[in-house]
């Protein structure tokens, strides 16, 4: 990963007694469900998860979730958004506020909810009231000069991931570049670099979020 | 009418962050069943809610904030409550009056959903007894009686609160339109503005009903909304919870 920090001293930790909320954004298409998979397939013998998807048109993420059966139907939940995605985790936070209490309500003690953005712009951003943190996900092969452009997402997110790396050389794009871009527009902030297709399991973005729980939970029993 | 209070206008914008986004008052199904195609038929369904559901919602947010207000401190507590007989049947007695109202499930639901989340929001603005006791009693109350109280919070009056209501019951079911079909919102607030004067005319009305007991608020409905609201939930494509 090329963090040039191992850690974010701004990182939020969640309120004790509640799950880690984690932001996922990014466009449509770059790979949000197919990293909101994996990371469940990685975690799930770990810790207790749900989540939240927020797709545009009916329940697809949801559903695909629940095909690919990387969690029990009822820890997934969709919410609609009226045409507005970015205005569901970011604006007007209500309705997946609501969505993830009634997941914990439902399920007791939650470690994790992962919240998974309809695809959006690059403007996109989670409110710091729904998510403690968040990923945001670029396609490397949706144009190699869109980490240079920044935006709130590429450039606040907790953690950059900038997926389908097997597509880069195909699409002509300089995925070190992008990785360079990044770096300098986040000011050090970590980038992780995936092909979900060639590792589905994206083992550096899972130990991301493993060391993010771990210190939820440290500055948990920490605090009085 | 008494001036404003500035406290109200935040009830009413819609950039209060209370769900109200992906709600389109049944405009989305309405569009699916292509009973809305333009900027006529948009005018002819605002008219049709407004008179209905619109009614129906004004009238107990002015209740509700009748009720909210009378928890007030100078005010006795408990409320002696519903102005009808002997009655002290609290915030679940008119949120039953509520449901008594609102003959689709869908819409139940729908209504307890932005209630909820109306009823997160303004706590997390104002803080008033009315509000508090109501979020006590009901889980997830209809969204009329957390508006109503909200506006008692907010220091309106039940004219008021029925104002609110009404400019909601047509606003956001106009704001999907311009999302769903592509209108030109210069011309879906033209539509609005000419409504204007209908909403004061239900407000009026609800605000009048409001006063007498809740057992005879108004009930008008629209059995095909309330068609909509069930077909919509088993809808392929959905946009908006409602
Ligand atoms: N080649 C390739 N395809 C990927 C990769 N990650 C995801 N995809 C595919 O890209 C498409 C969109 O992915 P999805 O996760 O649904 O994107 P979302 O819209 O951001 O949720 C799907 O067909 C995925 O299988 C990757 O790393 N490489
Ligand atoms: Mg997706």
């Amino acid at each position: 990963m090329g963090a040039h920090h191992d850690h974010d001293p701004h990182e939020a930790a969640p309120p004790a007694g509640r799950a880690l909320r984690l932001g996922i954004g990014g466009p449509v298409g770059s790979g949000k469900t197919a990293l909101t998979a994996a990371l469940c397939r990685a975690l799930r013998d770990e810790y207790a998860l749900a989540v939240v998807t927020n797709d545009i048109y009916t329940t697809e993420d949801a559903d695909f979730l629940r095909r690919a059966a990387v969690l029990p139907d009822d820890r997934i939940t969709a919410v609609r958004t009226g045409c507005c995605p970015h205005t569901a985790i970011r604006d007007d936070i209500s309705a997946n506020l609501d969505a993830v209490e009634d997941l914990q309500a439902r399920h007791g003690r939650l470690d994790l909810v992962l919240v998974e953005s309809g695809g959006d712009n690059l403007t996109a951003l989670f409110s710091r009231g729904l998510a403690d943190l968040q990923i945001f996900v670029l396609d490397a092969a949706g144009g190699d000069d869109v980490p240079r452009k920044g935006g709130p997402g590429v450039a606040q997110a907790d953690l950059l991931v900038i997926n389908k790396t097997d597509l880069a050389p195909l699409a002509g794009s300089d995925v070190a570049r992008m990785e360079r871009d990044a770096l300098r527009v986040r000011g050090g902030k970590p980038v992780a670099l995936t092909s979900l297709r060639e590792r589905p399991d994206a083992p550096e973005v899972a130990a991301w979020v493993r060391g993010a729980l771990r210190r939820a939970r440290g500055a948990a029993a920490a605090a009085p | 009418m008494a001036e404003i209070p500035a406290a109200l206008l935040l009830l009413a914008d819609a950039r209060l962050p209370a769900g109200g986004h992906a709600h389109s008052g049944g405009l989305e199904p309405a569009v699916a069943a292509h009973a809305v195609t333009d900027l006529a038929d948009l005018r002819d369904f605002l008219h049709g809610r407004l008179a209905t559901t619109g009614l129906t919602g004004a009238a107990l947010a002015a209740a509700a904030c009748a009720y909210a207000a009378a928890y007030a401190p100078d005010a006795d507590i408990p409320p002696s409550g519903d102005g009808s007989a002997g009655g002290r049947r609290g915030w679940r007695g008119l949120d039953a009056e509520a449901d008594a109202r609102t003959p689709s499930p869908a819409q139940r639901r729908a209504s307890r959903a932005q209630g909820r989340s109306l009823a997160r929001a303004a706590r997390a603005t104002w803080s008033h007894p009315g509000l508090d006791a109501l979020a006590a009693e009901v889980r997830a109350p209809h969204h009329p009686l957390v508006l109503g109280a909200a506006a008692a919070a907010a220091g309106g009056t039940p004219r008021q609160a029925a104002a609110v209501a009404a400019y909601g019951a047509a606003a956001g079911p106009a704001s999907a339109a311009v999302r769903l079909l592509g209108l030109d919102p210069l011309d879906v607030h033209r539509v609005l503005a000419d409504l204007a004067a209908r909403m004061d005319e239900v407000a009026d009305e609800a605000a009048a009903a409001a006063a007498g007991g809740w057992d005879a608020l108004p009930a008008p409905s629209a059995p095909l909304l309330d068609l909509l609201a069930e077909a919509h939930v088993r809808a392929g494509l959905r946009l908006f919870e409602s």
